[in-house]
């Protein structure tokens, strides 16, 4: 046995050593590290990372599924350390690198969810179980959203939503492993409140057509909530279904209910086919108790105002962002956008193009891919830079809570994208809420052991 | 509560129009051939198409750099111009605007082409076989014209819009003694009502008081005697299916303002149509016609909130309840005569 100069023994020092590493608590932390290279789903051992895009190419929403694709295409690259680096360059905090993520070029594989939330779970389903999908996002309606992260949560794997506007998604629906960036519609009514009570003032009778699914039940009781605390009344709220096309059978009782505002609670082609079919039975140029005939449509995007064309002018709504607005971050977005596809982003495609930043940005502090890490590294976080002002990701119920747009149909557009208005910008605190109004329970962080 | 009900009504000549023209194309069909045919609902998408396919070639657009001005991405602007309109100036523009009424023009031959050739191609080979086997070959002929227009223009549906003077709504109760505004309908709406009335009428008029609808009337009635006189009844029928062909094809093209056509289009009229022949009794041109009206109607007065209310879900049921009824009560449908589809 050799002796060393002081007289211990190597078995000795050896012995000594790892009590002094126990002892002082690094082990814990180098045993877990070990832990989680095995047991967490998919995680990655090779030279690259595959995010799972679950997106609605085809049914109501194919239009905002088109552009998320787009903008995901574009994040990927910019991580990658392709193109103009976009947001990259003016998202503080930020340990983006644009050396893909922890290392590892990041790739991606994609599911068609049709707009249907049956078809979106099977999907995510498939990209974590066949295509080893580390983080799944995507979709632009709330039913996708609630399912999808019900199943993220069961697998174990990160799920940052996509378009989704219900208070469900973060209210009584909320997972831990489910975040969301866009704002939703409570928000809505907040922020739209004081606009149609100064456009229309207090004495109205409104009648709602909601889509039949989480997202319009939810927006339908928050603008109803908004607009009967301003003193209107609401006459009928009438359920449509998604996908409905033709809507002149839920419009006619509209014309004699006695209402002199309609609220089109829907999104996507049934808002176009909806609005437009409105202006078709005259909605716009009638007179009711006295007072022009209006119409709301509290959830805007560009891709709608676009398709619904004329028919939108001087409509008031709410977005989540707009490709106009003027602070470095929507700039540097619409530029990188603009110049890849030869037309601004959506509100879709900026909160999908943000959420990947965003997880990829957690990674890279949590220093590691094992999910309860690197949603900790998302709870709580504060940034700025990505063309909402400064944002938290509130820890209690994992929403963004941000500035918030209201929007009106431009009466003068001077190009085809020229379509909307930013009436105002309601900051954060305007919108801000207590979590537990909407229930829920966000569920363990610990994976569980289901992915092969 | 006279203006509600009344407007429920129209609504449902409305619909009901589009279940007549699409029956009437089934039992016109069916009456002469003798065939089930399921690709007719796949006819009424591809007259959609074609006035998609009209508006895409009267925008083809040429596309020139403008470096004094940028767009909101820095990059120098793209100016677009029609070139119908380059071409033919206003005229062009008028072109553009009333692409929708303008592509019947071009729908008509097309249908009549793709009607006749389907015929002669395929479904002539199936007149002795059974009817189970008609409707599968049929069926799968429905969803390769699916899957073809699919593959060429994508999954979702395309709008087509109406020209700017039929935008408004037309204000039927002035028309008829109440108020302005009570009673206000969209115009265009009326004119697919119109216009279906008017299909309907002439290919009425056509059978009734033409030598060859008499003779393709006399075919429907006993095909053999008629063939031993010396007639070739084949080739009427042919013409039958082609006309068929083209009646669903219009009446696709005049339904796009209403209805953003997509590849499934016809999948959604199927079915119902179906019904619609069915409860008119097989056969029967003027039972198709009733039959379409009809549960058009009740479907729309099923889907008023005051009905919904005592009766949940009704305006998703209406139309196969009253199907369920008048075929327990006359069994033969509303029209059918005896020995159709009767073994």
């Amino acid at each position: 046995m050799t002796i060393l100069k002081s007289g211990m023994s190597r078995r000795r020092l050896l012995q000594t050593g790892m009590a002094g590493i126990i002892g002082s608590g690094v082990a814990p932390m180098m045993f877990t590290k070990g832990a989680w290279a095995q047991e967490f789903c998919n995680n990655p051992t090779g030279d690259t990372v595959t995010l799972g895009l679950n997106l609605p190419l085809t049914g109501a929403y194919a239009e905002e599924g088109a552009d998320e694709q787009k903008a995901y295409e574009l994040a990927i690259a910019h991580l990658n350390g392709e193109g103009d680096g976009g947001l990259l360059n003016v998202l503080t905090p930020s340990a983006l690198t644009g050396n893909g993520i922890l290392g590892k070029k990041v790739g991606y594989v994609t599911s068609d969810s049709q707009t249907k939330s049956d078809v979106a779970r099977a999907g995510a389903t498939r990209m974590i179980e066949r295509d080893g999908a580390i983080m799944i996002t995507g979709g632009s309606s709330s039913g996708e959203a609630v399912a999808v992260q019900g199943l993220c949560q069961e697998m174990g794997v990160i799920f940052m939503a996509g378009l989704t506007h219900s208070n469900d998604t973060t209210g009584k629906d909320k997972r831990r492993y489910g975040f969301r960036h866009f704002f939703n519609a409570y928000q809505s009514g907040t922020a739209l409140g004081p606009v149609l009570s100064n456009a229309y003032g207090n004495d109205r009778r409104a009648y709602h057509l909601t889509a039949d699914y989480t997202w319009g039940w939810t927006q339908e009781e928050s603008i109803k909530n908004t607009t009967e605390a301003l003193g209107w009344d609401t006459v009928e709220a009438v359920r449509t279904p998604l996908g409905a096309g033709d809507f002149s059978q839920f419009l006619t009782p509209v014309l004699n209910s006695g209402a002199d505002v309609l609220i089109l609670n829907h999104y996507g082609n049934d808002m176009v086919n909806s609005l437009t079919q409105a202006v078709q039975f005259g909605m716009r140029d009638r007179q009711a108790n006295g007072k022009d005939f209006q119409i709301v449509v509290p959830l805007f995007s560009e891709l709608m105002a676009k398709g619904a064309g004329e028919n939108i002018k001087g409509i008031f709504g709410t977005s989540n962002w707009h490709w106009n607005l003027q602070d470095p971050g929507s700039i540097a977005f619409t530029k990188s956008f603009g110049a890849a596809y030869g037309s601004p982003p959506s509100q879709a495609a900026h909160t999908c193009y943000v959420q990947t930043l965003l997880y990829a940005d957690a990674v890279e502090r949590a220093g590691t891919f094992y999910p309860p890490e690197v949603i900790k590294a998302l709870e709580g976080h504060e940034f700025d830079g990505m063309g909402n002002g400064r944002t938290l990701y509130r820890a209690e119920d994992h929403q963004c809570m941000k500035s918030v747009l209201v929007v009106q149909g431009n009466d003068a557009p001077t190009s085809e994208y020229d379509v909307l208005n930013v009436v105002e910008e309601v900051d954060a605190a305007t919108v801000d809420y207590d979590p537990s109004i909407f229930g829920g329970e966000l569920g363990p962080a610990e994976p569980a052991p289901v992915c092969a | 509560m006279f203006e509600v009900i009344f407007l429920q009504f129209l609504n449902g000549l409305d619909k009901g129009a589009a279940y007549a023209l699409i029956a009437l194309g089934l039992t016109l069909v069916f009456g002469t051939l003798g065939v089930v045919n399921f690709a007719h609902g796949a006819l009424f998408m591809l007259g959609a198409f074609c006035a998609v396919m009209f508006r895409q070639f009267l925008t083809l657009e040429t596309v020139t750099i403008d470096p004094t001005q940028t767009s909101p991405w820095g990059a120098p602007l793209e100016i677009r111009t029609p070139l119908v309109q380059a071409w033919f100036g206003d005229f062009g523009a008028v072109l553009v605007n009333y692409s929708v009424p303008f592509s019947i023009l071009i729908t008509i031959p097309i249908m009549l082409l793709l009607g006749i050739a389907l015929e002669r191609g395929i479904i002539k080979h199936f007149y002795k076989r059974p009817h189970a086997e008609q409707i599968l070959v049929t069926f799968g002929l429905a969803i390769v014209a699916q899957e073809v227009i699919k593959s060429i223009f994508g999954p979702n549906p395309i709008p087509q819009p109406m020209p700017t003077d039929l935008r408004g709504a037309a204000d039927i109760g002035s028309w008829i003694g109440f108020q302005a505004n009570v009673i206000t309908y969209p115009l265009w709406r009326l004119i697919y009502f119109l216009f279906s009335a008017i299909v309907i009428g002439g290919v009425f008029a056509f059978l009734q008081f033409t030598t060859f609808g008499m003779v393709v009337r006399a075919g429907m009635a006993d095909r053999e005697t008629v063939g031993l006189l010396g007639i070739n009844i084949d080739r009427r029928f042919t013409i039958m299916f082609g006309l068929a062909a083209v009646v669903a094809g219009m009446a696709g093209v005049m339904y796009t303002p209403l209805l953003p056509p997509n590849y499934h289009l016809g999948m959604d009229f199927l079915v119902l149509s179906f019904v619609v022949v069915v409860v008119g009794g097989m056969g029967s041109l003027p039972g198709a016609v009733a039959a379409g009206f009809l549960l058009g109607i009740l479907q729309s007065f099923a889907s008023m909130t005051q009905v919904k209310d005592v009766i949940p879900g009704i305006d998703q049921i209406i139309i196969y309840l009253v199907a369920v009824v008048i075929l327990l009560v006359r069994p033969r449908g509303l029209m059918g005569r005896r020995g159709v589809m009767e073994s």
